[in-house]
């Protein structure tokens, strides 16, 4: 069955049947897909990510209620990870969120990550879309715990918040590369645990390191744009935010932050950039996904193991063989 | 390319804090390969049934062991019904008197598990109502 015109009236059924289609990679839920690709653009995507435990779920929680108040439609998607032994997976990302519950404005999609290791489900942009097609304003992605180098979220978010906790590291690991660089906007999330002034002052030096003209401007307490003079203002420097998701502190200012950085998007111009990168990469990986998938329709299988079975001795190379594979004759190259 | 999962909806409703039961099945279906989804203590029908619509999930399996179940068993259902629904398989585990067995199958619970079920048997059944 093919939703589109329900999915576009905002049916909660239809929307949901349709991202299990999506998940699936079923025919229906492409040809849906495509029809619904022209009225996507729209919704403004955040995502939200960090290392296990610093408190995402609840984040995403007091920010939905926040923003809630302001009666926009708030869809939450919520990745966790599958078990690589046996592809099942235990979501648990509602049991944080369940103030929303009996709220239409809103909706949870939980989804396992199924074998994606960027931190994100291969399907997850596909969602936002059936999401930004549907008519919700803002479009909450919550990555699976990520370590280090989760960052697809960057690419496919408009605003990245990384979400740190007092006590998970020395200043060392915020120099290292990876997730702290994608960060539009830092939290640090239980701002009422001891050594949260360690951790602020850890991810401050960081920013002026990787900022150094910035740096003036910061010592006047403000570490935003907002107040740049017109030279600055097409850099944006993360600012960090202090919240407390148990009880909602420095919730405001989190949406304050976020605010600000849409505007900078839009006013810089990098919305545009940051739209295009994302659809870019996002036609790469299905361009890739069909270009393997054509090349194994064609590929004889036995043909296929008995290059493998070479690798195996040592006889070739996986690039050699890779070689073999796309010339189409491993017998004539020997 | 990939195969369809089978999403299962753990939920438990009802006012008593005992959810040991409710994480052992979670993790067992996890471990049979299902996506579960898990929504924490205290659900009134109204949640689970939200849940279930925006997860589009299969089957829903509740622990019950307030003793409640004759009462939240036919809601929930109606609440599934309502939605559009009526194709989930509810599952009910905890404690649940045998003379009310006969009648919760009739509103149309699929499956009732005792204190010391088996979890392949769990498994087993969902596989089966599924097909």
């Amino acid at each position: 069955m093919i939703f589109t015109q329900p999915v576009l009236e905002g049916n909660r059924l239809s929307i949901s049947r349709l991202l299990t289609q999506v998940e699936n990679d079923s025919p229906d839920g492409r040809i849906a897909l495509a029809e619904l690709f022209p009225h996507t653009g729209k919704a403004h995507l955040i995502g939200v990510t960090g290392a296990p435990g610093t408190g995402k779920s609840s984040l995403v929680n007091q920010l939905t209620l926040y923003y809630r108040k302001q009666n926009k439609k708030i869809a939450i998607i919520a990745v966790d990870p599958s078990s690589p032994f046996t592809g099942g997976a235990v979501l648990g990302d509602r049991v944080r969120m369940r103030d929303l519950s009996g709220d239409e404005g809103v909706f949870i999609r939980s989804m396992a990550s199924r074998g994606s290791v960027g931190g994100l489900a291969q399907t997850t942009a596909s969602f936002t879309q059936v999401f930004d097609a549907a008519g919700f304003d803002i479009i909450i992605i919550e990555t699976v715990g990520a370590g280090q180098s989760e960052v697809d979220i960057a690419r496919l978010a408009h605003t990245t918040i990384v979400v740190e906790a007092p006590g998970l590291g020395d200043d060392i690991q915020a120099i290292k590369a990876g997730i702290l660089e994608i960060a539009d906007v830092l939290v640090v999330n239980k701002a009422d645990r001891p050594g949260v002034e360690n951790t602020e002052r850890a991810l401050r030096s960081t920013l002026e390191l990787a900022h150094p003209t910035k740096r003036v401007f910061r010592h006047h307490g403000q570490t935003m744009s907002i107040d740049a003079p017109e030279s600055d203002a097409k850099i944006w420097i993360p600012p960090i935010n202090k919240t407390i998701s148990t009880d909602g502190k420095g919730i405001p200012e989190l949406a304050d932050s976020i605010a600000k950085h849409i505007a900078h998007l839009r006013q810089s111009g990098d919305w545009a950039l940051r739209d295009r990168a994302r659809l870019g990469s996002e036609l790469d990986a299905v361009l890739q996904e069909e270009l393997v998938n054509r090349f194994f329709e064609r590929v004889q299988k036995d043909e296929y193991d008995s290059v493998v079975d070479k690798v195996l001795n040592r006889k070739i190379s996986p690039y050699e063989a890779v070689k073999l594979l796309l010339n189409g004759n491993s017998e004539q190259e020997q | 390319m990939t195969d369809k999962k089978i999403r299962v909806l753990v939920a438990k409703p009802g006012l008593d804090g005992h959810d040991r039961g409710a994480k052992v099945v979670a993790r067992a279906l996890r471990d049979a390969g299902m996506e579960v989804i898990y929504t924490g203590l205290r659900q009134t029908p109204e949640m689970i049934a939200e849940a279930a619509l925006h997860e589009d999930v299969d089957v829903v399996g509740l622990s019950i062991l307030s003793g409640a179940h004759m009462a939240l068993a036919p809601r929930i259902l109606e609440l599934l019904k309502a939605n559009g629904q009526s194709d989930v398989k509810v599952f009910i585990g905890g404690i649940v008197p045998d003379e009310d067995a006969p009648r919760l199958k009739e509103m149309g619970i699929t499956g009732i598990y005792g204190p010391g079920a088996s979890t392949e048997d769990i498994v087993k059944d969902i596989r089966a109502a599924i097909k």
